[in-house]
């Protein structure tokens, strides 16, 4: 019996544990982390994390969760500078991180077309995405964030159904060097290959995609 | 029970006659002296005809970017054709199809025939897909050699273009090194190709191709050979940033990605690697099969 009871403890204790831990990202999201510097997400980045276009915020949902947690080591360490996303990040503890991009990743993302290298592309923004521009050493996005920009790993995040406004902040911030956090310079060089026209013309057809 | 020999006889009598005939025997190594600045300039997909012709054409285009999809009965790896040939094959110094349909039909000693660019191209999936090689007339060897053609489009025929190769890097004096390749994967290749070179999948398969293992390109594959691969890294990775590695760094990543197992050569005679070695393997470019690496003896194919 006593056996019996300890096991019952302890199961119940594991799962009270494993609750508080399925409970945390979602808290952190909607109510923000211990440290009340680190604000709600859902605040910004919408009430299913799908962000906030209007704003510039990033949809976070679906987004892979390796990603998502070295995004918010980087604005803590400043490695991705950011004046909004410094100071929360900073005031979230590894745990908190954690708990949030594995919350954030197994939000459902949203549908978006796959389009692919062998579609047809029409226009500056699908040409860039589904046949490159080789002459430039310009690859063909979807050759590294999959087909309909869906994503791929951790190091190349999704771009379908994420904001015009934020893709062309984040190329643009790129091609200026102030955002210099992707792996091996792999975006950046090709980022600062781009034209303002491609710029704007390529983050719309990803934004496009997800409608 | 006195049948049973004879069973185990039959299978082993049509075991080689059932595996697929070797369309094209090799997958040689182009000239890589062919000089000179890459002039040629394939047309647009723009200017594509909107008829019969242009809608072949745009087939082949979309077998040759998704090989997965559109061809997928006769590829047994996660390649695409497009993983080699770069830009949907237009790239030059990336073994564009403007380089190599003029040059066919072609004879060659080593098989004593002359090859057509089909067979050329069924090769490519005996090898470089370890698939089987669609017929000579099938749907997907047609609208290839159609989309080839049309990147021909004003390409003299029977002439080594510039540009139809990966250019040659100069082995390095020392010769090459596994262990420093290893170094350049991980701070290089691994982010996209994979810690253990399994390349890394979206929804719909392979974004990222295996470098080596069962869904890699096979011990015939041209891109076996340490200088082929060496060329082709140097000329095209990391993606985008082609040309930014040390020709030294090209060969030790090279030999680090070929000291790994791989499908089996499908030539393999009577089971034997070293016979295998010796017919195709001993004269064809600088390659591991059939040489033991670290206590480990490569060539043995995986099941």
């Amino acid at each position: 019996m006593r056996t019996t009871d300890r096991l019952l403890a302890g199961a119940c204790a594991l799962l009270l544990a494993m609750q508080a831990q399925a409970a945390d990202g979602q808290k952190l999201f909607t109510q923000g982390g211990a440290n009340p510097a680190a604000m709600a997400c859902v605040t910004c980045h919408g009430a299913n994390g799908e962000g906030m276009a209007a704003g510039g915020f990033p949809r976070l949902a679906g987004l892979s969760a390796g990603y998502l947690n070295k995004q918010l080591e980087d604005f803590r360490s400043g490695a991705r500078a950011n004046p909004i996303m410094q100071p929360i990040a900073a005031a979230l503890g590894d745990d908190e991180m954690q708990a949030l991009s594995a919350f954030l990743a197994a939000k459902p993302a949203p549908a978006a077309a796959q389009a692919n290298r062998a579609d047809a592309a029409e226009g500056v923004g699908a040409r860039l995405a589904l046949r490159g521009a080789w002459e430039r050493n310009i690859p063909e996005c979807v050759s590294c964030h999959g087909p309909g920009g869906s994503g791929v790993g951790d190091a190349f995040p999704a771009l379908g159904g994420q904001s015009a406004a934020y893709l062309s902040a984040q190329l643009n911030a790129w091609r200026q060097g102030t955002r210099k956090n992707d792996p091996n310079d792999l975006m950046g060089h090709v980022a600062r290959s781009l034209t303002d026209a491609e710029v704007t013309a390529v983050a719309e057809y990803f934004a496009s995609l997800g409608q | 029970m006195k049948l049973f020999p004879f069973a185990v006889l039959a299978l082993a009598v049509c075991g080689p006659v059932a595996a697929a005939e070797i369309k094209m025997d090799d997958q040689s190594q182009l000239n890589p002296k062919a000089t000179g600045k890459p002039a040629f300039e394939p047309p647009q997909e723009s200017d594509l005809p909107d008829n019969a012709y242009g809608k072949l054409v745009q087939e082949g285009r979309a077998i040759f970017v998704n090989t997965q999809k559109y061809a997928g009965e006769y590829v047994g790896n996660g390649m695409n054709c497009t993983n080699c040939h770069l830009d949907q094959g237009r790239k030059a110094d990336s073994a564009p199809l403007w380089g190599a349909y003029p040059m066919y039909p072609a004879y060659r000693k080593k098989n004593d025939k002359v090859n057509s660019y089909a067979e050329r191209v069924q090769g490519c999936f005996q090898f470089s897909m370890n698939g089987k090689p669609p017929a000579a007339d099938s749907h997907v060897i047609n609208a290839l050699s159609a989309y080839s053609y049309w990147l021909s489009t004003g390409a003299p025929t029977g002439q080594e273009l510039p540009g139809r190769a990966y250019p040659e890097v100069p082995q390095p004096k020392g010769g090459y090194d596994i262990a420093k390749g290893r170094e350049v994967y991980a701070a290089q290749c691994a982010v996209c190709h994979g810690d253990d070179g399994q390349g890394q999948k979206a929804a719909e398969g392979y974004v990222f191709p295996p470098l080596w293992g069962r869904d890699s390109f096979n011990w015939g594959a041209g891109m076996h050979r340490i200088n082929t691969a060496a060329a082709f890294i140097k000329e095209n990775m990391p993606l985008g940033k082609g040309r930014t590695l040390s020709d030294e760094e090209a060969w030790n990543v090279a030999a680090y990605m070929n000291s790994h197992e791989r499908p089996q050569d499908p030539r393999l005679i009577d089971g034997s690697i070293a016979k295998t070695r010796d017919k195709y393997h001993a004269n064809d470019g600088v390659n591991l099969y059939g040489v033991e690496v670290n206590g480990v003896l490569l060539g043995q194919g995986i099941k």
